[in-house]
C-alpha cells in the first residue's frame, strides 16, 4: 500500500468509527429523550408502569382545577371524552390555560393513578390547538366537547 | 381596488420570474447573447411588481381594509399603527410575500453585482434563482393569496396575535428571511457552476460575500428570536429546541459549514464538490424549514398554518429543487471536481474536523426533529423528543470544535507542525486555565459543565485576540485585513456565547411563588419585595401590573413592573415579563395569575439569569463578524490567473481563511 492510500485508508476508518459511535449514542439519547402522547383511555386501557414519563392530552373537565390555599399546587382533570384521568402540578400554569380547554402536561403516574405533571402546555392563541389533541378530540366526535366536559 | 391590483401585481411578478428563468437558460445553453442579457431586466421587473404588491397590502393594513380578508383576520381597529405594519408578516400569506419580497431583492442586488462575472455564468445564475421564486410566487398564488376578499366585509378585524404585537418580532422575520432566502444565491451560484460544467475556483470567490451576508443575517435573525421568546414567553428560557427554531438552526450549522468549505476552495482548491454540495445543503435545509412550519405537521409555537394542501405544495418543491441539483451534483460533479493534496497536520485538515463536526451536528438535529414525523408516519404513536436530547448531543459535538478553533487561524495552509502552533497557544491556554480556576471558586455550584464552559470561552477569546494582534504587529501599522479582522471578532463572539451559556445554564435561579402584597423573597442576594398590582390600560389591552422593588442589602437595586395583559379584541391573555438587564446578570419576573377572588394574590416567577446577556452579545459579535467579511474587497475583484494569493491594493499579499 502506498503511504497516500493508507493515510486514506486511515481517515476513512476514522471517520467510519467516529460516525458509528455518534450514531450509537444519538440512537440511546433518542430512546432516553422520546415522551409519547397519549390519551386518558389509553392510559387506563394500558398499564403503564409507575414513574414512566409520557405526554397526556386532552380537554380540561369544566369545574375540575382546585388550588390549595397556601402554595402554588393545583389539581384539575383530563379527559378525552370517555375516560377522566386526576392532574396534580406545582407551579404556574400558562396564560390561556382555561377548564373546557386543550392542554397537554408531561409527567408521569403515581401509584394512587394520579398523573404528576412537571409541565403544562396549554395552546399558544386562540386558534391553535395541539395537532395530537385535535385528532384524539376528533375521533371521539363532535358531541364531545358538550357532554364529556361537565362530568 | 387595491387588493385586485395587488393580485395582478403578483400575477405580472410571476411572469417576469418565468421570463427571469427560462429565457438566459435558453440563452446561455444556446450562447445567444441577447437572450441572457433578459436576465438582468426580468430580475428588476419582477423585483418593482413584487414590492408592489407588498405595498399595496400594507396599505391594506394601514387603511384598515378588512374586507381583505387576510387584514381581517390579523388587523383591527385597536392596533396601533407600527404592528399594522408588521402584521403584514404576522400570518403565513403575508409572509410568505415577504419571503418573495426578500428573494425578489436578493435577486435585484446579484443582478447588480455580478456585472464583473461572465455573462453566462450570471445569466445562469439569475435564472436558478428565477426559478425558485416561480415557485414561491406560485405557492403564493395557488394556495395563500393574501389578497383574497371577504364579503360581506366585517365591522372589525381579529386582532393580530398579541405575542406578535412587540418590537422583537417587528424585525426578528425579515432578518430570518434574510438568512433563509439570502442562501438560495450560494445554491444559485452553485448550480450554475454545475450547470457551466467548468467548476474552478472562481464561482466560490464571487459566491463568498453573498454568503457570508445570509449567514450574518439569519444569525441576526435567530438571536433576535431567542431573545424575544426569553422576554416575551415570559418563562425566562432562550433556548427550547422547539422543532420551529431547529428548522431555523439547520441551515445556520449548515451555512456555517458552508463559509468555511468556501474559504478551503477559494484559497487552496480543494473540497470543491463538498463546497457544491454543502451550498445545496444549506438552502434546501431552508426550505425544509420553510415545510415544517407552514405544514403544520410539527407541534410548535409557531406553527401557525395547519393547511395540508400547503404542506404538499412545498414538500414537492423542496423534492423538485433539491432533487433537482443533487441530480446535477451526481452527473456533473465526479468528472469535474479536482482536489489538492494536504498534509495530516494543516489548516485544512482543521477545516475538514470543523466540517465534520457541524455537519453531524446539523444531522443529529435534524435526526431529533423529524423522529417524530417518522415515528408518527410508521403508525408507531405519537411522541416528541425532549430537549435534554439536543442538549447532550450538542455540547458532544460542539466541544471538540471550541477546543480546535484557536488552532485555525494559527495553522498554515497544506502542512504545518503542531508544535509550531502550540507556542504560540500558550498565553491562550493560561487564560483559559486560570478562568477555569476562578470560576471554580467564585461560582463552585456550576458544575464541571460550566467551568469547562468558561475555561473553553475565555480559551476561544484570548487565541483569537493573541492571532489577531500578532497580525496586527507583523502588518506594521494597525491594519488587520477585514477578512482576518471579521474572523477573529466571529470567533471571540463564539467564545462569548459559550461563556454565556455555560453560566446560565447551570447557575440560574429559578423561583415559582405566591406572593401576597408586602411579601418578600430573597433570591440569590436579592431581596424581591411584591407592593401589589394596578389596573393600566394601553391602546388595545387592559393589564394587571405588578410593582416589585429588589434591594441588595440596603440599596435599592431596581423597580421592576411585570404585566398580565388583557387583549380586547381577541380576549388573548399575555405575560409581559419586567427585566433589570445587566452585564453579569438578569433579573427577570413575570406574573402567573391571581391566586385569589380579589386578585391581590399572586404566582411570581422570579429568575435570577448571571451572563444570559453574553449569549445575544455574542451571537451579534458573530453576525459582525459575517457582514464585516462580506465588505472585503479582495471577493470583488475577478481573479483571471490561478494565484494562490491575491495582491491587495497596498500591495501587501492577504492570506483570508
Amino acid at each position: 500500500m502506498t503511504p497516500t492510500r493508507k493515510r486514506r485508508l486511515i481517515t476513512i476508518l476514522l471517520v467510519l468509527a467516529g460516525v458509528a459511535s455518534a450514531a450509537v449514542v444519538a440512537s440511546f439519547a433518542l430512546k432516553q429523550n422520546m415522551l409519547y402522547y397519549i390519551h386518558p383511555s389509553e392510559v387506563l386501557a394500558q398499564s403503564l408502569p409507575p414513574e414512566r414519563q409520557f405526554r397526556l392530552g386532552g380537554l380540561v373537565v369544566n369545574d375540575s382545577v382546585q388550588r390549595a390555599g397556601d402554595s402554588l399546587a393545583v389539581r384539575f382533570s383530563v379527559t378525552d371524552c370517555s375516560a377522566v384521568i386526576p392532574v396534580s402540578y406545582d407551579g404556574i400554569l400558562p396564560d390561556l390555560f382555561r377548564e373546557g380547554e386543550a392542554v397537554i402536561a408531561i409527567g408521569s403516574l403515581n401509584a394512587d393513578g394520579v398523573f404528576q405533571a412537571n409541565e403544562v402546555l396549554a395552546k399558544h392563541d386562540e386558534n391553535y390547538m395541539p395537532p395530537e389533541v385535535a385528532e384524539t378530540l376528533k375521533t371521539a366526535g363532535p358531541a364531545c366537547a358538550e357532554s364529556a366536559l361537565d362530568r | 381596488m387595491t387588493a385586485e391590483l395587488g393580485q395582478i401585481a403578483l400575477i405580472l411578478a410571476l411572469i417576469f420570474a418565468l421570463v427571469q428563468a427560462f429565457v438566459p437558460l435558453w440563452g446561455a445553453w444556446r450562447g445567444q447573447e441577447n437572450m441572457m442579457a433578459i436576465a438582468r431586466p426580468a430580475a428588476f421587473g419582477q423585483f418593482c411588481f413584487v414590492a408592489f404588491a407588498f405595498a399595496l397590502l400594507t396599505s391594506a393594513f394601514v387603511n384598515q381594509d378588512f374586507s381583505v380578508e387576510y387584514v381581517a383576520r390579523n388587523s383591527n381597529s385597536l392596533l396601533p399603527l407600527v404592528y399594522r405594519i408588521s402584521a403584514v408578516w404576522g400570518a403565513h400569506e403575508g409572509s410568505l410575500l415577504l419571503w418573495a419580497l426578500i428573494l425578489s431583492g436578493w435577486t435585484l442586488a446579484v443582478a447588480a453585482g455580478s456585472r464583473h462575472l461572465p455573462q453566462t455564468f450570471a445569466a445562469r445564475v439569475l435564472a436558478v434563482m428565477g426559478i425558485i421564486s416561480i415557485g414561491f410566487l406560485l405557492f403564493s398564488l395557488l394556495t395563500s393569496n393574501p389578497f383574497s376578499r371577504l364579503l360581506p366585509s366585517p365591522v372589525d378585524g381579529n386582532d393580530l396575535n398579541p405575542l406578535l404585537q412587540d418590537p422583537g418580532l417587528i424585525i426578528h422575520p425579515p432578518m430570518l428571511y434574510m438568512g433563509y432566502v439570502g442562501f438560495s444565491v450560494a445554491f444559485a451560484f452553485s448550480v450554475a457552476a454545475l450547470l457551466s460544467g467548468k467548476i474552478d475556483r472562481d464561482w466560490v470567490r464571487w459566491c463568498r460575500p453573498w454568503t457570508h451576508l445570509a449567514w450574518a443575517f439569519l444569525t441576526v435573525g435567530i438571536a433576535l428570536g431567542s431573545w424575544w421568546a426569553y422576554y416575551e414567553l415570559g418563562w425566562g428560557g432562550w433556548w427550547f429546541w422547539d422543532p420551529v427554531e431547529n428548522a431555523s438552526f439547520l441551515p445556520w450549522l449548515a451555512g456555517t459549514a458552508l463559509i468555511h468549505s468556501q474559504a478551503v476552495t477559494d484559497k487552496r482548491g480543494t473540497f470543491q464538490g463538498w463546497t457544491l454540495l454543502l451550498a445545496i445543503c444549506a438552502f434546501s435545509l431552508s426550505l425544509l424549514g420553510t415545510f415544517l412550519v407552514r405544514s403544520g405537521v410539527l407541534t410548535s409555537v409557531h406553527a401557525f398554518a395547519s393547511d395540508p394542501t400547503r404542506g404538499l405544495f412545498i414538500l414537492a418543491f423542496l423534492g423538485l429543487v433539491t432533487g433537482g441539483a443533487l441530480l446535477l451534483y451526481a452527473l456533473r460533479a465526479p468528472k469535474t471536481v479536482t482536489g489538492g493534496q494536504f498534509a495530516g497536520w494543516s489548516r485544512e485538515t482543521l477545516l475538514l474536523i470543523n466540517n465534520l463536526f457541524l455537519t453531524v451536528a446539523a444531522a443529529m438535529v435534524l435526526i431529533g426533529t423529524l423522529y417524530p414525523l417518522l415515528i408518527d408516519a410508521l403508525g408507531r404513536g405519537k411522541i416528541s423528543v425532549g430537549a435534554p436530547y439536543f442538549g447532550l448531543m450538542f455540547i458532544m459535538l460542539t466541544a471538540p470544535l471550541v477546543l480546535v478553533m484557536p488552532f485555525g487561524p494559527f495553522t498554515r495552509w497544506k502542512q504545518d507542525g503542531l508544535r509550531r502552533v502550540l507556542t504560540r497557544l500558550g498565553l491562550p491556554l493560561l487564560a483559559a486555565l486560570s478562568a477555569g480556576g476562578i470560576t471554580a471558586i467564585a461560582a463552585p455550584e456550576s458544575g464541571l459543565r460550566g467551568i469547562a464552559g468558561v475555561a473553553g470561552g475565555v480559551w476561544l477569546i484570548a487565541g483569537s485576540l493573541v492571532y489577531a494582534f500578532g497580525r496586527i504587529a507583523r502588518q506594521r501599522g494597525w491594519q488587520l485585513p477585514r477578512g482576518e479582522l471579521a474572523m477573529s471578532l466571529a470567533h471571540i463572539g463564539v467564545g462569548v456565547f459559550v461563556i454565556g451559556v455555560s453560566m446560565t445554564e447551570t447557575i440560574s435561579t429559578e423561583k415559582h411563588l405566591a406572593m401576597n402584597p408586602g411579601d418578600q423573597a430573597d433570591i440569590a442576594g436579592y431581596a424581591f419585595e411584591f407592593r401589589g398590582t394596578e389596573v393600566l390600560r394601553g391602546p388595545n389591552w387592559v393589564a394587571d401590573q405588578g410593582h416589585f422593588i429588589v434591594r441588595s442589602g440596603e440599596r435599592i437595586v431596581a423597580q421592576l413592573y411585570p404585566q398580565k395583559r388583557h387583549y380586547r379584541a381577541g380576549g388573548d391573555i399575555m405575560t409581559e415579563s419586567a427585566i433589570d438587564p445587566g452585564i453579569t446578570r438578569d433579573l427577570y419576573i413575570s406574573l402567573g395569575e391571581p391566586l385569589d377572588d380579589q386578585g391581590r394574590r399572586w404566582a411570581v416567577r422570579i429568575y435570577h439569569k448571571p451572563f444570559v446577556r453574553w449569549i445575544w452579545l455574542g451571537a451579534l459579535l458573530i453576525a459582525f463578524g459575517g457582514l464585516l467579511a462580506a465588505t472585503d474587497r479582495r471577493y470583488r475583484r475577478y481573479r483571471r490567473t490561478g494565484a494562490v494569493d491575491a495582491v491587495s491594493d497596498d500591495g501587501t499579499a492577504r492570506s483570508l481563511a
